[in-house]
């Protein structure tokens, strides 16, 4: 045995470590790609194409920027949509988190009948589904019961303007609709509040801070990660949605005769860009609040 | 003499209302419950409405004044419902497309947030901004090429087309499940898996004797939401599974259709169209199995946060 050998039996240790890590994350990493990777690529190539699927095969034909310029120039549906959805994603992600997190702070605390409550305010996780959902708006269930249709709120509508009316429009008609989502935000916000320690408000308590004092300094920054995590959770859960409309027409659109598949991957792929942009847009935006939040 | 004696009482009564440092007082105990009633109104308010419509009798139906409580149970729309949805297969169909998925997804998942949690390798941040990834693409990004792979392999409208991203780990939301597990097993004590290893076990027998016993809820509430999403997921088991197997959502999704198909509108009376409270029907049994799964396991649901140790980092 040489002095060396500790140094190169570490050595064989973190590797042989790597390897069986590598082991146990193998499968997910074939899944991914099979089913993320190559299917992405392959999306985006069918973006730059037209193609036409015959019984046995797949026949692209390369048409450049085509299902682009269509998507964002030619199709005024495509566009409207994007631009509706923009607007009720930019809505709907502050008022549940903010639902959310009121919640959470109320099932933190201690009062009778608190199970039955979180019973309730979990509900929608398990139920909220396409159909489901479809029906419920259909039938008028999903809106604030009344309100969009009580004739002072009408002419108010018919006052604001047009660039304001869409969205105070959606707020009324799909409030109900928004808060169905915020089930599992919930949870996310009732863990981090567990924990924070008890100890840290009874000290700031007998500094003489008043628990809005206390809310502010202690709580919301505390939640900061948990914001984050939820904001992303929102804008996927919300993008995902297969009610969404944004979906549905890129679903229609894909066994269209006319451009099909093609024209379908093209739009896909804007509306990612779409999303991620969002997604951004909240990170940055949550990013200074935390750090104007901690100074 | 009274103005002493004044003093405490109003003291009292000012804790009493408006609470102090030990109890809350009774207006904020009003204001609370008065919120959560309102908001629990909220959530319970559509699912009132879908079965208070869904045992409208058709006369009820017409009638105006009925609104809230109908003036007699009446069954025949579940019966109607009931067959549209051709429910013991659809239901069937249902339970078998989320619980074998559910349980190779939680199974492959927990695999690799143990992998994540407790070995170090070289790339794990890119591990987790894939994992990420996959969370984050929309499916119609993804959808057409494996719809088409499918096609060719003659799988469309097979369990399969399903189950095979479960076992891969790319099942439905699997991404949320891996930081589950990674959570768990991160937040549960090495010693016992490092003295076990010092005994010569090997890593899968550490995993299966001392990981997974110890990490059991982590297991129980991703299996539950894992059988409750890929039950409400409706967009992917639409693509794969058109044509084949057909789920209680997808069945519900084209309700009208089937409706019409058993009830031809030309050739049944006016009681027997389609209406809304046959509508409210269907999707009442469609949720139904979620609720009684929801009743009997909610403190799996309601807890899961203090059961998983799910921090969300």
């Amino acid at each position: 045995m040489t002095p060396r050998t500790p140094a190169r039996r570490e050595l064989s240790l973190r590797a042989r470590e790597a390897l069986h890590g590598y082991g146990f994350i193998a499968i997910w990493i074939i899944g991914f790609a099979l089913f993320t990777a190559v299917p992405l690529v392959e999306t985006l190539r069918y973006s730059f194409h037209t193609v036409t699927v015959s019984a046995s095969q797949i026949n692209l034909s390369f048409v450049d920027w085509a299902n682009y310029t269509r998507a964002l120039v030619t199709d005024p549906t495509f566009v409207e949509l994007l631009i509706s959805y923009t607007i009720e994603t930019l809505i709907s992600v502050p008022i549940v988190l903010i639902f959310a997190m009121i919640i959470a702070l109320f099932l933190n605390q201690d009062f009778r009948f608190k199970g039955l409550f979180r019973v309730i305010f979990f509900l929608p996780i398990v139920i909220t589904s396409g159909p489901v959902i479809r029906e419920l708006t259909a039938q008028g269930a999903a809106s604030a019961p009344g309100i969009a249709s009580i004739p002072a709120v009408v002419d108010f509508l018919a006052e604001l303007p047009r660039t304001l009316r869409t969205p105070v429009e959606f707020l009324l008609t799909s409030f109900i609709l928004i808060l169905w989502f915020s089930g599992v935000q919930i949870l996310i916000y009732l863990s981090s509040l567990q924990k924070i320690d008890r100890s840290v408000y009874e000290a700031a308590a007998i500094d003489g801070a008043s628990s809005w004092d206390s809310f502010w300094k202690i709580v919301l920054p505390s939640l900061s990660t948990a914001t984050m995590v939820n904001a992303v959770y929102t804008v996927v859960i919300l993008s995902h949605f297969s009610e969404n409309k944004v979906i549905r027409y890129i679903y229609d659109k894909t066994y269209d005769v006319q451009g099909g598949i093609g024209y379908a991957s093209a739009m896909a792929f804007i509306y990612f860009g779409v999303m991620v942009v969002i997604l951004l847009l909240l990170f940055l935006l949550l990013m200074r609040g935390a750090r104007r939040g901690a100074r | 003499m009274t103005a002493v004696l004044q003093h405490p009482i109003a003291e009292r009564a000012r804790a009493f209302l408006f609470g102090n440092r030990v109890h809350r007082g009774l207006v904020f105990n009003v204001a609370l419950y008065a919120l959560l009633i309102a908001i629990g109104f909220v959530y319970l308010q559509p699912l009132l409405f879908m079965f208070v419509n869904s045992i409208k009798s058709p006369a009820d139906l017409m009638n105006p004044m009925v609104q809230w409580v109908p003036t007699e149970l009446f069954l025949g729309n579940y019966d109607k419902a009931f067959r549209v949805l051709s429910y013991p297969n659809t239901l069937a169909a249902s339970l078998f497309m989320s619980i074998v998925p559910s349980l190779l997804q939680t199974f492959v998942t927990s695999l690799v947030g143990y992998g994540l949690a407790r070995y170090r390798f070289p790339g794990k941040p890119l591990i987790f901004l894939l994992i990420l990834s996959t969370f984050i693409i929309p499916p119609q990004n993804t959808v057409i090429p494996q719809m088409l792979t499918y096609r060719n392999m003659g799988l469309l409208g097979s369990p399969l087309a399903m189950i095979i991203p479960a076992i891969l780990g790319q099942g439905y939301r699997s991404a949320i499940f891996i930081l589950i597990f990674y959570q768990s097993f991160s937040s549960l004590p090495k010693v016992l898996e490092e003295s076990a290893r010092l005994d010569g076990a090997s890593d899968l027998r550490i995993f299966f004797t001392i990981a997974v016993p110890s990490a059991l809820p982590a297991y129980i509430v991703s299996f539950i939401f894992s059988v409750v999403w890929y039950w409400n997921e409706t967009f992917l088991t639409v693509i794969f599974l058109g044509g084949g197997t057909t789920t209680l959502p997808m069945q519900l999704s084209r309700f009208a259709q089937a409706y019409e198909n058993l009830y031809p509108p030309g050739v049944v009376n006016v009681f027997d169209r389609l209406n809304e409270a046959v509508k409210m029907s269907g999707t009442f049994l469609n949720i139904l199995p979620l609720l009684v799964i929801y009743f009997v396991l909610q403190r799996w649901f309601v807890e899961s946060v203090e059961m998983t140790g799910i921090t969300g980092e």
